[in-house]
């Protein structure tokens, strides 16, 4: 299967600041760099700019490199990693603090000129195993994804007839590439459906405003729901697209016709998961049930959600509850009950509560939802804690987990206690320990 | 009664900017502290006052609001651009048009 799908070589692949970059140069930089590579066999690609990640990832499948992508660059996930692949370094464009050999993105202006690198477009064995996703798992330990090239083409293309993108669009996105629904929806499906990728990543409404304007249609916004209410609520005009997408929450149906309308665009959202990429599909403003991938069945078995088919190496289980309404379409419930979804940061209660025990001086200790009354203007709900540590005071708690769960994870509130409400079978029911949030202990971590 | 003889020099405007800031945070985000407690000069991200990107999405939307300012940064990797209270409102200070 070819690295990339762009068939001549002034294909444009990429802008950067309104640049087009095309294939030929997208080639020559993937095969420098992919020969500039130290050793070793796993990268962790940091790269900010979308242009170079993608670089990176080519380059890494290119050497048979295999690309690892935590959920986070805490230092504890970080030492995990080395243990899992010693040989690992990290490729970077900025300033770095990850405690691994680092790689700095080279200064290919500086590339002499040469003849040109031949038009030969790599060709890729569909079972090269090309990155391991990683997901937080329940003991502590990242629980490693693997993914092959075949398979991710696979998902992003079947996937691209769903989105519509069979048609080449220019992506925006406002999410990092590093994480599963940025890697396949702003780096893979440019990749591999003859799009253009937008090197930037913008975060603040007006400069996601800016850049779209400035972007060749057709283009498409890749995005979340929380980007989505901040830039309807704070721009009184945003530019038109030709395509919107949202993943990692669930959007309202409301904001979903909002965005619409003003954008003057479709809105897809899309379901999927780490584990199992992305698998379905809805248009929001006007479905309820979402509509699977082709050739990806659904199935309920003692209780869980499985999917299997199409891309998908083995059944896998869904951490949602879903309810399948056909051969082809589902609903969706909510999530499993020690879930946790920050904006699409996954977790689990039990492995938040498991990092909270890790704490020298940490004698008991509970992470809890809050309830939904709690949720800020974004419709957030953060996780509350309680912990009993004689020895130790907040602050230094919250420092001692932010070097080891990611910060949208810190509890808010952190509640001091004595003793933790525990019942006579040593059970922490959910009621006593959100009365604790009205209790006179209140500390904000 | 010391303590509550007048100040002798009037609040600067920028101060006052600084905690009018403060407080229009504090209420946006739920934050279980008086806003007269936030240090103007505390990393704003992270370690400090231990904001994370969907706070600072949030701040972004009260600050166009209530001033007509829109907060800009070239990379996602820059949004803490705003480091620090003080810094935000130097920036609303010089931008707003309410």
């Amino acid at each position: 299967m070819p690295l990339f799908s762009h068939p001549v070589p002034e294909a444009v692949v990429a802008y950067r600041a309104g640049v087009a970059i095309p294939a030929a140069q997208f080639l020559a930089d993937v095969e420098q760099l992919a020969d500039a590579f130290p050793p070793g066999r796993h990268v962790i690609n940091v790269c900010a700019d979308r242009y170079r990640f993608m670089v990176g990832f080519a380059a890494s499948v290119r050497s048979g490199r295999v690309s690892l992508l935590p959920p986070t660059h805490t230092p504890e996930v970080v030492r995990h990693l080395a243990a899992f692949a010693p040989d690992v370094f990290c490729l970077t464009d900025g300033d770095c603090d990850i405690e691994l050999p680092r790689m700095r993105y080279p200064d290919f202006a500086a590339r002499p000129e040469g003849p040109a690198c031949p038009w030969r477009v790599p060709e890729i064995a569909a079972d090269s195993v090309v990155a391991y996703v990683f997901t937080s798992g329940s003991t502590g330990i990242p629980m490693p994804h693997r993914k092959t090239w075949g398979r991710l083409a696979r998902c992003v293309l079947d996937g691209a007839a769903r989105l519509g993108l069979d048609r080449p669009h220019a992506v925006l996105a406002t999410v990092p590439p590093q994480h599963m629904y940025g890697f396949e929806s702003s780096v893979l499906l440019p990749m591999l459906s003859g799009g253009r990728v937008c090197a930037e990543h913008p975060f603040y409404p007006a400069d996601i405003c800016a850049l779209l304007e400035a972007t060749a249609r057709p283009r498409a916004l890749v995005t979340t729901p929380i980007h989505l209410r901040a830039l309807l609520a704070s721009q009184r005009d945003v530019p038109q697209a030709d395509l919107i997408i949202s993943a990692t929450a669930p959007l309202a149906q409301e904001l979903a016709h909002e965005s619409e309308v003003r954008f003057q665009a479709r809105l897809l959202e899309i379901y999927g998961s780490t584990e199992t990429g992305q698998l379905a599909t809805r248009r929001t403003a006007g479905e309820l049930e979402w509509r699977l991938w082709p050739h990806v069945r659904l199935a309920l078995e003692d209780g869980r959600a499985w999917v299997r088919g199409g891309h998908l190496e083995q059944p896998t289980a869904l951490c949602d509850e879903v309810e399948p309404t056909d051969a082809g379409h589902f609903r969706l419930q909510g999530r499993l009950a020690d879930l946790v979804n920050i904006a699409g940061k996954r977790s689990s209660l039990a492995y938040l509560t498991h990092q909270l025990f890790s704490i020298e001086g940490v004698l008991d200790g509970a992470f809890f939802f809050p309830g939904e009354s709690t949720a800020d203007a974004f419709g957030v709900t953060r996780v509350a804690a309680a912990v009993v540590a004689p020895t130790l005071d907040a602050a230094r708690i919250v420092e001692e987990l932010r070097r080891r769960i990611d910060p949208v994870f810190l509890p808010r509130p952190l509640i001091m206690l004595e003793r933790l409400p525990r019942n006579s079978t040593g059970k922490l029911p959910r009621q006593a320990l959100q009365a604790l949030l009205s209790g006179p202990h209140l500390r904000r971590a | 009664m010391s303590e509550l003889a007048p100040t002798v020099h009037p609040i600067e405007p920028e101060a006052r900017l600084v905690l009018e800031l403060a407080e229009l945070i504090v209420g946006a985000l739920n934050l279980e502290l008086p806003a007269s407690q936030i240090d103007p000069d505390a990393r704003l991200y992270g370690e400090g006052l231990g904001l994370d990107s969907i706070d600072i999405l949030e701040i972004a939307l009260v600050v166009s609001k209530q001033y007509g300012v829109q907060l800009r940064a070239d990379d996602a990797e820059n949004a803490q651009t705003f480091r620090s209270l003080r810094h935000l409102a130097e920036y609303i200070a010089a931008h707003r048009t309410k």
